[in-house]
């Protein structure tokens, strides 16, 4: 089988289209002062600490951030051979009626961001949930949209995304995977 | 974890499967301090407590830590059941299955009736204790509690007291002890020790001093009084002298450390009530840390989770 990898974004650009995202979220939030970030273990917690960051320092905020791991309120129970192990939640802070922005890298099938809007529920009641992903892919299951998007692709279920970030993989690069 | 399908015992597990089991528990220790404390993996699943012998705790610890992971619970209580019209133990547990129970969670007064029960029947079972054997969750539990102050467990020096001829308690504790590479000292009078103790790779003594100089952990048995009129000891008073914890036994122990008891207590009697009440004692936190516990042996060795493992 043969693999081919075509870069889709370089670190520049991927930096820029957080950046930008920073901007996007605290224009259709009217500032930040009501915002929480969470990040969906594993990536979207680090990708999560990146667009606070940049937030807090345009807006001289501090924002509250939590991570969340769905495991538990998954769906499909049989795909998740890869990490059965619960890696645990962190929300220690009040949701109700705040603006949450929930931060994945990728939107696929919906069912990840179903089960963490089941999870952050199970907290309180926020006024809004808005989702931020580097890449939609398309090939939704569920219907679920994002709300801020870096960039949105159109694949066959046999390619695939992979939001490569320096924390976890040594490098800031998002590519599309190709199996032959 | 993944190649087992019960948890009869801690008696063959290795550091590293009660190391999954207390990381998940950490996990699930978060939900517990939640406003809503219900997470919903074992959606669908039934779990069947069977409790042949008296127990508070770990009958409501198990059935909260059931229904905090969401699984459908029944319970069974030997003492308003078809036992007492002669029924058999195997009859009685067949019959349950045959109402589709995925889970069965098991305490008993026979040494083995988890084993017998794991053997005869397809059903996953946990042992909630069974005679003087095991109790694989309450160790699982003390070992959560040990590990949340001092991290790792490695030289750490622990000293188990009191019936270590009776206790399931202590059996397990060694187990899991020893798996992570704790430093034991068992103390017992000496005719509280069971026979082959010295092979169980721990160091033995009865003075209770001796015993705690230097410790980090202390974990204190329950003295079944029970077994007071048996002539195991002289008398309580004197057990209490001699191998009662008192706060000048406890100014012997290494600065840093902490006092247990798997409950229920006898205050004044193997633990005093200035050191069961201290700031070092845990045996409150055992209590909240054991649902968590509970709730990760039932998600880890659930049948969905299985299946997706195997798959």
């Amino acid at each position: 089988m043969e693999v081919i990898m075509i870069e889709l974004m370089d670190k520049t650009q991927l930096d820029r289209s957080l950046q930008r995202m920073a901007l996007e979220i605290v224009e259709r939030n009217k500032g930040a002062a009501n915002l929480v970030i969470i990040g969906i273990r594993s990536r979207g917690v680090f990708l999560a600490e990146r667009l606070k960051a940049t937030i807090e320092v345009n807006e001289k905020v501090e924002i509250p951030m939590g991570s969340i791991d769905i495991t538990l309120y998954r769906d499909d129970f049989k795909e998740l051979t890869a990490s059965p192990n619960v890696g645990g939640t962190e929300i220690l802070f009040d949701v109700e009626d705040k603006d949450v922005i929930l931060v994945d890298d990728v939107l696929y099938t919906g069912r990840t961001v179903r089960a963490a809007l089941d999870e952050i529920i199970d907290f309180g009641r926020p006024k809004t949930i808005q989702l931020a992903v580097v890449v939609d892919r398309g090939n939704r299951e569920y219907p679920i949209c994002a709300d801020y998007i870096a960039k949105q692709i159109s694949l066959k279920e046999s390619e695939y995304v992979e939001v490569r970030i320096n924390e976890i993989d040594g490098e800031d690069r998002v590519v599309k995977v190709i199996k032959e | 974890m993944n190649s087992r399908k019960h948890l009869l015992g801690l008696e063959g597990y290795s550091g590293e499967e009660i190391l999954e089991i207390l990381d998940h528990a950490k996990a699930f220790r978060e939900v517990l301090d939640r406003d809503i404390k219900k997470v919903p993996p074992l959606r669908g699943i039934t779990v069947a407590n069977l409790f042949f012998e008296p127990s508070t705790r770990t009958r409501m610890s198990f059935e909260l830590a059931e229904k905090r992971i969401s699984a459908d619970v029944v319970n069974f209580s030997a003492s308003t059941s078809s036992l007492k019209k002669g029924e058999s133990l195997r009859d009685t547990v067949e019959n349950i299955l045959a109402m589709k129970i995925d889970m069965i969670v098991i305490r008993h007064s026979a040494t083995g009736a988890p084993h017998y029960i794991a053997r005869r029947c397809n059903s996953i079972v946990i042992n909630a204790g069974d005679g003087s054997h095991e109790h694989p969750t309450q160790a699982l539990l003390d070992l959560f509690t040990i590990r949340e102050k001092f991290g790792d467990l490695e030289d750490l020096r622990v000293a188990l007291v009191g019936d270590a001829l009776h206790s399931r308690v202590i059996r397990s504790n060694v187990f899991g002890l020893k798996a992570l590479g704790a430093e034991i000292t068992l103390c017992a009078p000496a005719t509280l020790l069971p026979k082959g103790v010295e092979n169980w790779g721990v160091k033995i003594t009865h003075d209770i001093e001796e015993a705690i100089t230097g410790a980090n952990v202390v974990n204190i048995m329950r003295l079944q009084l029970e077994r007071q009129t048996s002539g195991y000891i002289p008398s309580l008073r004197e057990y209490s002298r001699l191998w009662g914890i008192d706060s000048n036994r406890v100014a012997l122990m290494d600065s840093d450390h902490m006092i247990m008891h798997p409950g229920p207590m006898n205050r004044g009697v193997e633990i005093t009530q200035d050191v069961a009440d201290s700031d070092e004692s845990v045996i409150l936190e055992q209590v909240t840390n054991g649902v968590a516990v509970r709730m990760a042996v039932l998600y880890l060795l659930s049948p969905l989770r299985r299946e997706a493992v195997e798959a």
